[in-house]
């Protein structure tokens, strides 16, 4: 089957659907063929040549691309194309596969047009959050890049360093970053901030993602307050009136200390939470940075101004809401990666055509209209990330609930007075030439013990081989007996010689072997 | 010779082992303590031969020749095939032990009476009995080993019932033996033979039982069962050298056998007893659904990974010694060391298919023993750790072994490669290990396969490196 990748129409997209390293994996492992509109990579610095030289046809006309190609890759959902004059959806046929992301909840207006023009479209934003689909999960990815650059916009508009330093001209405080919301974005600008060198915490409603903070050298801010904020899917849900005060009264503390808030906060499906409010704004020192994530939902800060950069009392307050174009490199190469796993899932015989198999969890997911028929919502998906949940909290509990069992004094006593009975009945029995051994034997048996015990685990085998030359000294059993005068016991006798000798040489020369290879 | 002196040279045989044993214990004093052993071995050997009258033709023809076997031996065999060579090489005690018993209980020379003779033909009893178990068993183990046995555990249906049975059979016997022995001169031999062909029986049986990853219980079992068949020769014949140096060899293999079993998490008895977790095994089957999807490298991504990490370590297990991939593994180390990478490695107690298997590989690879750490040293290293790679191992890096308290491994030390950032799994195919559970480290998100023959998958590593 032939994919195509039409440039992107929105204004001030960057991004492509595929780079030339995909593609090549898509026309080689797959068995695709794809062609792609000249100049599509060229704001991700992806020239044609680069796209050539993996094997992909560039085509100038970006018409061909959407007429002549069965999968359509896109960033963006379809809009009015201002060069060819004409609405995207109105640009593919029947039958085709449109692979993007759609927002079918923000956009029912185009799954009617798509169900119109009876294509099968794909959302990737409608990927379940399963773990089988992680790499698929471009909802992640960008996250993560948005977080990232989240931080650099910061440090852009941040009058300051990050990083502390004592200079021979004087000290430099680190900046203060508070991140809120420690999902994807938020920990990779906690990542980012941290690496700059700023002080960073952090807050979260699901106390399951402190582990995460901490993990990452950020310090977790808690609540003194009782109350769960997972939701389904990992996602968080909307919490109580006072829990919500208490957080607020939290955010309006940190404000004055903080030069930097970075805010990640949604909840799907919900406008932004309303977290930072104008006298929290007016309290933050002069210079400060809001980096506001959800400016698109609305904002987590008030005063966002959705794809903007504004100075209100002294603060700058960045709502770019194309944080990942602003990477479009990088968010094209993990955003082209996501796309060919997709593709290699609903591609198993690897023959270059794909089969929209709902059967498969993630396939129909993503799926929101099929040959012509909307399905969306799906219906829910059978694992979600929730009930995993207790499970991960329970773990770190387990090594500790398994405390040492302790030993019952019980069964040493019983063994003891069992084996000082038997040998005090040995003793009343047996000979004094025995008993003279049984003390050698004994006591040799305890110079072993204390000998072998800090035996280093390195050479537990040249040991075994060391004690298996020396057991051989039962050779002198033989040696004792082989002057007899008996023919069989003189056989007898020369055969134990005969292998005992091979292995006293080759138990000590091997255990030398393997000795003179340990070296430091 | 005067006995004295042959006594003096006992002595100074007996504490030269000693010290062989204790000199073992580190790297520094390894060699030293080889060299005492081999003196120890020579002054017993001259002291003893000097008191020979007769055959001494036979006796310097069984020393030349079998000498000569040994030495080729030591010199031809693979460090792979260490544990097959240790193994043979007790069975050859356990038949030396079974040998010296029936000449000593032929030898017309010995004249024991009443409660001595008893206690003698014990002895006699007891040494041609542990010698023939060591025998069949340690050719058992042989032949898993080496592979011309099937490694799974043969489960006779009632097999602790036979065990019983064996051992029951043996006491009487061992009543029926003193009696005749009593009776007459000469008297008895039957039953001796009888019990060796019971003993050699309960050897294969036993063994054959005990499945492949036990097989470092079963290699230091059947080294502490050799010195136990030394003693109980050394009582028969009155001789102290032979009684010290099997309990300090029966001791220090009882000793290896206890560190295996408890880096199992095991009990002695329940390993000895063969198979494994077959009251636990059905819970542990019922949950294989809870999995998730593993995600699979190719080498030039392992490459890449391993370049831009800057803390490495290498988990070996018993995959590595049947790849054969230890030099490539030192190859990969130093072509990352020259980066500047801090490779180790990480050993757990029971990988490989013998104590310290890992280490004597990767010694034979030319590694530094200052880089290979024991589990115990390293386990707290992980979480810095950029990339683990887990070469051929599978229940040693085992997350359930501590989070589900039904798993058959429950409880089982293991490598936490899993907390390292993350661990690459060389595999040939998505198999069970030999605990026959299913290792959700495979499923783990930050665990990447890389599938196929280990030596081959690394030679293609290396290449991209």
């Amino acid at each position: 089957m032939k994919i195509g990748i039409p440039k992107e129409v929105h204004d001030g997209e960057r991004r492509v659907a595929t780079t030339p390293e995909v593609a090549g994996q898509l026309i080689n492992k797959l068995g695709f063929e794809v062609a792609i509109q000249s100049g599509a990579g060229a704001a991700a610095n992806f020239p044609d040549s680069a796209y050539e030289e993996a094997g992909v046809t560039v085509v100038n006309d970006a018409k061909a691309v959407w007429d002549e190609s069965d999968i359509i890759l896109k960033v963006r959902a379809p809009e009015f194309n201002p060069d060819l004059k004409t609405e995207e959806v109105d640009l593919l046929h029947e039958n085709q596969i449109l692979i993007t992301f759609l927002w079918p909840a923000q956009n029912p207006d185009l799954l009617k047009k798509l169900s119109e023009k009876k294509v099968t479209a794909m959302a990737m934003d409608s990927v379940p959050r399963i773990s089988r689909a992680q790499k698929m999960d471009a909802l992640s990815s960008m996250a993560n890049i948005a977080g990232y650059r989240a931080v650099v916009e910061a440090a852009q508009h941040f009058g300051r360093f990050f990083t502390g330093q004592i200079t021979a001209a004087g000290k430099i405080p680190p900046a203060k970053v508070m991140v809120i919301g420690a999902g994807v974005a938020g920990l990779a600008a906690i990542g980012a901030a941290n690496s700059m060198g700023a002080i960073v915490r952090a807050f979260d409603t699901r106390p399951e993602v402190k582990e995460q903070v901490e993990s990452m050298d950020a310090e977790f801010l808690e609540l003194d307050f009782e109350e769960e904020g997972s939701g389904a899917g990992g996602y968080a849900k909307v919490m109580s009136k006072e829990f919500i005060e208490a957080e607020m009264a939290l955010f309006a503390e940190q404000a004055k200390e903080v030069d930097i808030i970075i805010t990640t906060a949604l909840i799907p499906g919900k406008p932004a939470p309303e977290l930072i409010l104008e006298d929290m704004v007016k309290t933050m020192k002069e210079g400060s940075v809001i980096v506001d994530l959800a400016a698109e939902q609305g904002g987590n800060c008030k005063l966002t101004e959705a794809g903007k950069v504004i100075k209100v009392h002294g603060v700058s307050i960045i709502g770019y809401t194309d944080l990942p174009s602003r990477l479009p490199t990088q968010s094209s190469q993990l955003y082209g990666t996501n796309l060919r796993h997709l593709l290699t899932d609903m591609c198993p015989e690897k023959d270059g055509n794909v089969v929209v198999d709902f059967e498969d969890e993630v396939v129909r997911g993503a799926t929101v209209v099929k040959d012509g028929e909307i399905t969306w919502p799906p219906p829910e998906p059978k694992l979600s990330a929730a009930p995993a949940k207790p499970v991960e909290e329970a773990k770190p509990v387990m090594p500790e609930a398994k405390e040492e069992e302790k030993p019952s004094w019980l069964g040493p006593a019983i063994t003891m007075g069992l084996g000082g009975l038997a040998l005090f009945g040995l003793g009343a029995v047996a000979p004094a030439s025995f008993m003279a051994h049984f003390t050698v034997f004994v006591l040799a048996c305890f110079v072993g013990y204390m000998v072998i015990w800090n035996v280093t685990a390195a050479l537990h085998t040249p040991l075994m081989s060391v004690t298996n030359a020396i057991s051989s000294i039962i050779i002198i059993g033989a040696l004792l007996q082989i002057s007899s005068g008996e023919k069989i016991i003189m056989w007898l006798a020369g055969l134990a010689v005969l292998i005992t000798a091979i292995n006293i040489a080759g138990g000590f020369a091997v255990t030398r072997r393997m000795l003179d290879m340990f070296r430091k | 010779m005067n006995p004295g002196i042959v006594t003096v040279s006992y002595i100074g045989a007996t504490i030269l082992f000693i010290l062989a044993l204790g000199g073992l214990s580190n790297q520094e004093t390894a060699r030293r303590g080889n060299i005492y052993g081999i003196i120890g071995m020579t002054i017993a050997l001259i002291a003893t031969i000097a008191g020979v009258t007769a055959n001494i033709g036979l006796l310097v023809g069984g020393l030349l020749i079998g000498g000569t076997i040994g030495l080729i031996l030591a010199k031809r065999v693979q460090m792979t095939e260490m544990p097959e060579l240790v193994a043979i090489l007790h069975s050859l005690v356990g038949m030396a032990a079974v040998l010296v018993g029936f000449a000593n209980f032929m030898d017309p020379a010995s004249h024991f009476e009443g409660v001595e003779l008893t206690i003698h033909d014990i002895e006699t009893y007891l040494g041609i009995l542990i010698g023939a178990v060591t025998f069949s068993g340690s050719v058992i183990a042989f032949g898993k080993l080496s592979g011309k046995i099937t490694g799974n555990p043969m489960l006779i249906p009632g097999r602790h019932w036979l065990n019983l049975g064996l051992l029951i059979a043996t006491i009487y016997v061992c009543k029926m033996f003193v009696d005749q022995s009593a009776a007459g001169h000469g008297g008895g031999l039957v039953p001796l033979l009888i019990m060796t062909g019971i003993a050699l029986l309960f050897g294969i049986h036993m063994v054959m039982a005990i499945g492949g990853a036990d097989m470092p219980v079963v290699v230091s079992m059947l080294n502490s069962y050799s010195g136990w068949a030394a003693s109980a020769t050394g009582f028969m014949l009155n001789n102290d050298l032979l009684i010290v140096t099997g309990a300090l060899v029966g001791s220090s293999g009882a000793i290896l056998s206890y560190i295996m079993c408890r880096a199992m998490n095991r009990k002695f008895l329940s390993v000895i007893a063969g198979g494994f977790g077959t009251t636990s095994g059905a819970a542990a089957a019922g949950e294989v659904g809870e999995q998730g999807e593993v995600v699979a490298l190719e080498a030039h991504e392992v490459a890449q990974l391993l370049k831009d990490s800057k803390e490495v370590m290498i988990i070996p297990g018993y995959g590595m010694a049947v790849a054969q991939a230890q030099h490539i593994v030192y190859e990969i180390t130093k072509a990352l060391r020259a980066k500047k990478i801090n490779v180790r490695f990480g050993i757990h107690p029971v990988a490989g298919r013998m104590p310290g298997h890992m280490n004597v590989l990767l010694a034979e690879a030319r590694v530094p023993y200052d880089i290979v750490y024991e589990m115990d040293e390293i386990n707290d290293d992980f979480p810095n750790i950029d990339v683990s790679i887990v070469i051929g191992a599978n229940d040693i890096v085992n997350p359930s072994a501590q989070t589900d308290p039904n798993s058959p491994i429950a409880g089982m030390p293991v490598m936490e490669c899993w907390k390292g950032k993350t661990s690459i799994v060389l595999k040939r195919g998505m198999a069970t290990g030999y605990a026959g559970v299913q290792n959700p480290l495979f499923f783990k998100e930050n665990t990447r396969m890389l599938f196929g023959d280990a030596g081959k998958s690394l030679d293609a590593v290396f290449k991209d490196l």
